[in-house]
C-alpha cells in the first residue's frame, strides 16, 4: 500500500457533501420547480377494504384552477400495467406465490387504507386539495383484514389467494430438526411479535415530472434510491415510457432506509399524469401519506424452538413464521421473510439443523416491504432472544452460552444448513471486546447500586449476523431474483488530471461523495478534491443497481476498485510509450508512473492529458481517452457481524426506561471512512432502539390506522436516546478487492434484542414484546411484584 | 384576497402579497426560493422547518406569513458569518452531525437557538433542547457533539 493510500484509506476524511446541506443549497425533489407546472393531489381511500362503486369527478373537474382528475380507469384505458414484485418465491409444494394484480391507483376495489383513487391536478396545490375533496367515491364497504396471525382464516381479499397466503415457503432439513429436538435434553421456545414501522425518512416522497413532446422524453426527479430500476419497472412492467426516452432523476435524497427502493403509485401516477396533459406535474407527500402509503417494515409473527443438550450446545432450531405482506406486493416483498430472513437463522452459531416455514399472508394494511435491515433483524432478534432465554432457563451466563455454540474462526468458509457461507468472521473477539467496554463484568456491583435506590437494572447481549450486498446474481436468478446484483462504476479520468467518478450506488445520507473519492483518490494518488462521485441520474450512467441491503461500498465500492484497475493499466502503456519502454517495466505508486530501476516518470496528469491529445501516443495499439467501466458481480455475500451489549435501568413506579450504557463492537472488514461508518452504526442503533422501545405502526381492527402522525407513532428524539460507545474489529472480507463489507444496517439489526435482553433481565421475566413502552413495562414490574 | 406584507428575510427587506392562509415557509420556500428549509410533516413535530423570527426559533410550518409582517426572518441561507461558515455549521461539519441533510437546516437553527438561550448545555439540557427536531439518519450522537463544539466557540451566548 502506498503512502497515499495510508493517508486517505481508514482516515476519517470529513464529508465533501456537507457543505451543501448546511448551508441550505441541497437539492431535494421537492426544491425543484419547472416552469409551467401543476400540482397532484391523491384522492385516497378511507375505507381499509370496500368494493368501489362508482368514482363522481365531475365536481372536481369544474373546480377553480382544476387542470385534470383522473382514475385507475383512465389508467386502465391507457393500457398501463400493475406494479410487480421483483422476486418469485417459491412454495414448498413447488407452486408459485400468488402475486395479485397491483394497480397504480384502484379500479372496483380498495385493499388498504389511504390506497390512491385518483389524482386531481390542479395550477396550485391549494387548488388540488380542495378539488380533492370533492371526488365522490361509492364504495361497499368490507370487513377487514388487519392482523397477519389471523389472515388465514379471514375473509379472502385476493380471488386469487386463498386462504389470503402468498406462499408457504421452508428452508432447511426438516427430517434433521425434529431428529435433534428428539434428542435434546432442553427445548427453549417463544412466541413474538416482530412489531410493525413505518420507516419514516425525513423527507417525505416526491416527485415531478417532465414531458417534452418534441423528443418524447420524459424526465421523473424523485425520492428513489435505485433510479435505473425505477426506470426498468416503469419502463418494462408499467409501460409508462421506453427505457431509452425515460430518465429518473434521484437528486439529494432525504433518508431512504428501504422505503425510497419500492416504485409506488403516486410517483407512477405523476409521471403517466404529466404525459396525458402534457404540462409539468409536481407531487410531494404530506407526512400523513407517508404514513398511510409508504411500505412498512417488519410485522412477523414467530413460533421459535431451540433444542440444547445438558450442556448447552446446539442441537437444532426451529422456526415458524407468518409474515404480513400487507395489501399488495410490494417491489420486492417477498425476498424478504424469505430469502433475506430464513437465510439469516444461523446466526453466529454451529446449530447443526435449522427449518423454517414462511407462510406470506395478504392483509387490508398497507404493502410491508424492506425497511432497515429488512429480514436480518427479525432474524437476529428471534435467535438472540431464544438464545438469551435459553441460557437463563439453564443457568449459564448468556456471554458463555454464546461462546460455547461460535463458529470458530478456524471454521471459515463456513456452510450453515440455511444455504449461505459464510466466509469470515471472528465473533469471540468481538464479544470479548463488548464486554469488557461494557463492564460487563462488574455489572452486579451497578446492579446492587440501582436496587439500594429503589431502580431495577439489566444487561443484555447481542451477538448478531447479517449479510450484505445480495449477490451473486446467478444464485439469485435461480432463487427467484427478477434482477442482477450487480453493481456497475465509471471512472472518467479528465484532460486536466481530475477524475469524474460515476456510480450506480446511491446516497442518500451514506456519504458515497467522500467514501468513493477517497477510494478513488488513493488509488491514483491524487488529491480527494480532486475527484468528483455523481450518482442518481440515469441519464449520466449507465446503468446501476442503487443502494439497499448495505450493498454500496461491498459492491458499488468493488466495481470502481475494478475499475480503477483498468485505467491503471492503461495508463501504464501509455507512459510506457511516452518513455519508451514496455508496460511490465512501469510501476504506478502514489501518483506517478515510474520507470523501474531508473528516475523516469510522467505524472497521472501527464498521461491523463496524452490520452486525450495524442500526438505522442500508440494510436495503433491504444484508444485515445481514459475512462473505463466495470460491472461488478459478487461472488457472495458479505458478512458483517458484531455484538451489542445493552443496559437499562428502569424506574418500578413509571416503568420508563433509560439506557444507561449501549455498546457496539461491529465487524465491517476494512474501513474506508471511520467517521462516516460510526455514523451509520448511530443511526442504525437509534432506529433498532426505537423498534424496541418507542415505535409500532398499530392498526385498529377494523384497519383504521391508529398511529398516522408523529403525534401517535413515537419517533426516537434527541432526549429518548444515549450517546453511544462503539468500535470495531476487523477481519476484512475474502472475495472482494476491497476487504469491506458493509455498514449501514447492522445498528438496527443488532440492537433490538440487547434492548429486549436488558429489559427482561431487568424485570426477571421471560420475554416482552417490542415496543418495550413504559406502560407495558410498568404492567410487567406490577405482574411480576404481584406473582 | 390577498395581503401586503413588508418583512426583513436575512437581512433583505421583502414587500410582498400573501393569500391569508399561506405559510411562512411557503412564503420562504414558494415565494423566496430559499429550499434550505424544508417540510417533514404535517403536525409541527419534525422541526424541519425551523427558522428564526427575530432571533428566535420557531417551527415556520405553523407561522403564517402574515404573521410575519413586520419582523426579521433568518433562515440557513442566512447565517453564515463573514468570510465563512457560522460557528454552528462548522461544527456540523466537523463531528459529522449529518447524514442526509434533510433535517439539517432545523437541526442547527434550532440548535444555534438553544445555546444563544442556555448558559450550561450538558448533555441531557442539549437532548432536551432539541427534542422538537427530529433526525432519523444519525442517532443524534454526533448532532450533540456538534452543539458543544459550536457551544464553545460561539461568542455572545447566553446574553441575548
Ligand atoms: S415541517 Fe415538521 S415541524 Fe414544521
Ligand atoms: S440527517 Fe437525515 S434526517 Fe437528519
Amino acid at each position: 500500500m502506498s503512502e497515499t493510500e495510508i493517508s486517505t484509506i481508514g482516515r476519517s476524511v470529513l464529508r465533501k457533501e456537507d457543505h451543501r446541506f448546511i448551508t441550505g443549497n441541497g437539492r431535494f425533489t421537492d426544491d425543484i420547480n419547472l416552469p409551467g407546472q401543476t400540482y397532484a393531489v391523491f384522492v385516497r381511500s378511507p375505507l381499509p377494504h370496500a368494493e368501489v362503486r362508482a368514482v363522481d369527478t365531475s365536481e372536481a373537474e369544474a373546480a377553480a384552477g382544476v387542470v385534470a382528475v383522473l382514475t385507475g380507469a383512465d389508467l386502465a384505458q391507457d393500457e398501463l400495467g400493475g406494479l410487480p414484485c421483483g422476486w418469485m418465491i417459491t412454495s414448498k409444494d413447488g407452486s408459485e406465490m400468488k402475486q395479485p394484480l397491483h394497480p397504480v391507483m384502484a379500479v372496483d376495489k380498495v385493499n388498504y387504507l389511504g390506497e390512491p383513487v385518483a389524482i386531481v391536478i390542479a395550477e396550485t396545490l391549494l387548488e388540488a386539495r380542495n378539488a380533492a375533496e370533492t371526488v365522490q367515491v361509492d364504495y361497499r364497504e368490507l370487513d377487514a383484514v388487519v392482523g397477519a396471525d389471523k389472515a388465514q382464516s379471514a375473509l379472502q381479499i385476493h380471488a386469487e389467494a386463498p386462504a389470503n397466503t402468498c406462499y408457504e415457503w421452508e428452508l432447511g432439513e426438516r427430517e434433521a430438526t425434529e431428529a435433534a429436538f428428539e434428542q435434546a435434553s432442553h427445548i427453549t421456545s417463544l412466541d413474538l411479535h416482530n412489531n410493525r414501522l413505518i420507516p419514516n425518512a425525513i423527507e417525505p416522497r416526491a416527485a415531478i415530472a417532465d414531458y417534452q413532446p418534441g423528443t418524447e422524453e420524459l424526465t421523473l426527479y424523485t425520492t428513489s434510491q435505485n433510479p435505473h430500476l425505477a426506470r426498468l419497472i416503469l419502463a418494462a412492467f408499467v409501460q409508462i415510457a421506453p427505457e431509452h426516452k425515460l430518465r429518473v432523476v434521484s437528486p439529494d435524497v432525504g433518508g431512504g432506509f428501504g422505503s425510497k427502493i419500492m416504485v409506488y403509485s403516486e410517483e407512477t401516477a405523476t409521471a403517466w399524469a404529466c404525459m396525458r396533459i402534457g404540462r409539468p406535474v409536481k407531487w410531494c407527500a404530506d407526512r400523513s401519506e407517508a404514513f398511510l402509503a409508504d411500505a412498512h417494515g417488519r410485522d412477523h409473527f414467530s413460533h421459535v424452538e431451540l433444542a440444547l443438550d445438558d450442556e448447552g450446545t446446539f442441537l437444532g432450531l426451529r422456526v415458524k413464521t407468518i409474515a404480513n405482506m400487507g395489501a399488495y406486493l410490494s417491489s420486492f416483498a417477498s425476498s424478504v421473510p424469505t430469502y433475506l430472513y430464513g437465510t439469516l437463522l444461523a446466526g453466529q452459531y454451529k446449530t447443526p439443523a435449522i427449518y423454517v416455514e414462511v407462510d406470506a399472508v395478504f392483509t387490508n394494511t398497507a404493502p410491508v416491504d424492506a425497511y432497515r435491515g429488512a429480514g436480518r433483524p427479525e432474524a437476529s432478534f428471534l435467535i438472540e432472544r431464544i438464545t438469551t432465554m435459553a441460557a437463563r432457563e439453564m443457568d449459564i451466563d448468556p456471554a458463555e452460552l454464546r461462546r460455547r455454540n461460535f463458529i470458530q474462526p478456524e471454521d471459515f468458509p463456513y456452510q450453515t444448513p440455511v444455504a449461505l457461507e459464510y466466509d469470515t468472521g471472528n465473533y469471540g473477539v468481538s464479544l470479548d471486546k463488548a464486554l469488557e467496554m461494557s463492564g460487563y463484568a462488574e455489572f452486579s456491583a451497578r446492579q446492587q447500586q440501582s436496587v439500594s435506590s429503589g431502580k431495577l437494572r439489566g444487561i443484555g447481549i447481542s451477538c448478531y449476523i447479517e449479510a450484505c450486498g445480495i449477490a451473486p446474481s446467478q444464485v439469485a436468478g435461480s432463487l427467484g431474483a427478477g434482477v442482477g446484483l450487480w453493481e456497475s462504476g465509471e471512472i472518467r479520468v479528465n484532460p486536466t488530471g481530475n477524475v469524474t467518478v460515476l456510480t450506480g450506488s446511491h446516497s442518500h445520507g451514506q456519504g458515497h461523495e467522500t467514501t468513493f473519492a477517497q477510494l478513488v483518490a488513493a488509488r491514483f494518488g491524487i488529491p480527494i478534491d480532486d475527484v468528483q462521485v455523481v450518482h442518481g441520474d440515469t441519464a449520466r450512467l449507465d446503468f446501476g443497481m442503487g443502494t439497499y441491503g448495505s450493498r454500496s461500498i461491498a459492491v458499488g465500492g468493488s466495481a470502481l476498485s475494478v475499475a480503477a484497475d483498468k485505467i491503471i493499466t492503461k495508463g501504464c502503456k501509455i507512459a510506457a510509450h511516452l518513455m519508451e519502454t514496455e508496460a511490465e517495466n512501469i510501476d504506478f505508486d502514489q501518483g506517478e508512473f515510474k520507470v523501474s530501476s531508473s528516475n523516469l516518470s510522467k505524472t497521472f496528469q501527464e498521461v491523463a492529458f496524452a490520452a486525450y491529445v495524442p500526438h505522442d501516443y500508440p494510436l495503433d495499439e491504444l484508444e485515445p481517452g481514459l475512462t473505463e467501466k466495470a460491472f461488478y458481480d459478487p461472488a457472495n455475500f458479505t458478512y458483517p457481524a458484531g455484538c451489542h451489549i445493552c443496559e437499562v435501568e428502569i424506574d418500578p413506579d413509571t416503568g420508563c426506561v433509560e439506557i444507561v450504557n449501549f455498546t457496539a463492537v461491529d465487524d465491517f472488514g476494512r474501513i474506508i471512512n471511520p467517521m462516516i461508518v460510526e455514523g451509520q452504526v448511530h443511526g442504525g442503533l437509534a432506529q433498532g432502539i426505537g423498534q424496541a422501545l418507542l415505535e409500532n405502526c398499530v392498526y385498529d381492527d377494523t384497519g383504521q390506522l391508529l398511529t398516522g402522525s408523529y403525534m401517535d407513532y413515537c419517533m426516537p428524539r434527541a432526549d429518548d436516546l444515549p450517546s453511544f460507545n462503539v468500535d470495531l474489529t476487523e477481519t476484512p472480507c475474502t472475495h472482494n478487492p476491497l476487504g469491506v463489507k458493509g455498514c449501514g444496517e447492522a445498528g438496527a439489526i443488532g440492537s433490538p434484542p440487547a434492548v429486549i435482553n436488558a429489559i427482561t433481565h431487568a424485570i426477571g421475566i421471560p420475554h416482552m414484546d417490542m415496543p418495550a413502552t413504559a406502560e407495558k413495562v410498568w404492567r410487567a414490574i406490577q405482574e411480576k411484584r404481584g406473582a | 384576497m390577498s395581503i401586503d406584507i413588508t418583512l426583513t428575510v436575512n437581512g433583505r427587506e421583502i414587500n410582498t402579497e400573501v393569500s391569508p392562509e399561506t405559510t411562512l415557509v411557503q412564503l420562504l420556500r414558494e415565494h423566496l426560493l430559499l429550499t434550505g428549509t424544508h417540510v417533514g410533516c404535517d403536525t409541527s413535530q419534525c422541526g424541519a422547518c425551523t427558522v428564526h423570527l427575530d432571533g428566535r426559533a420557531v417551527k415556520s410550518c405553523t407561522v403564517l406569513a402574515v404573521q410575519a409582517d413586520g419582523s426579521e426572518v433568518t433562515t440557513i441561507e442566512g447565517i453564515a458569518v463573514a468570510g465563512g461558515l457560522h460557528p454552528m455549521q462548522a461544527a456540523f461539519h466537523q463531528c459529522h452531525g449529518l447524514q442526509c441533510g434533510f433535517c439539517t437546516a432545523g437541526m442547527i437553527m434550532s440548535a444555534i437557538d438553544l445555546v444563544t438561550r442556555e448558559d450550561d448545555l450538558d448533555e441531557a439540557t442539549i437532548r432536551k433542547g432539541l427534542a422538537g427536531n427530529i433526525c432519523r439518519c444519525t442517532g443524534y450522537h454526533n448532532i450533540v457533539k456538534a452543539v458543544q463544539m459550536a457551544a464553545g466557540q460561539m461568542e455572545g451566548r447566553g446574553h441575548e
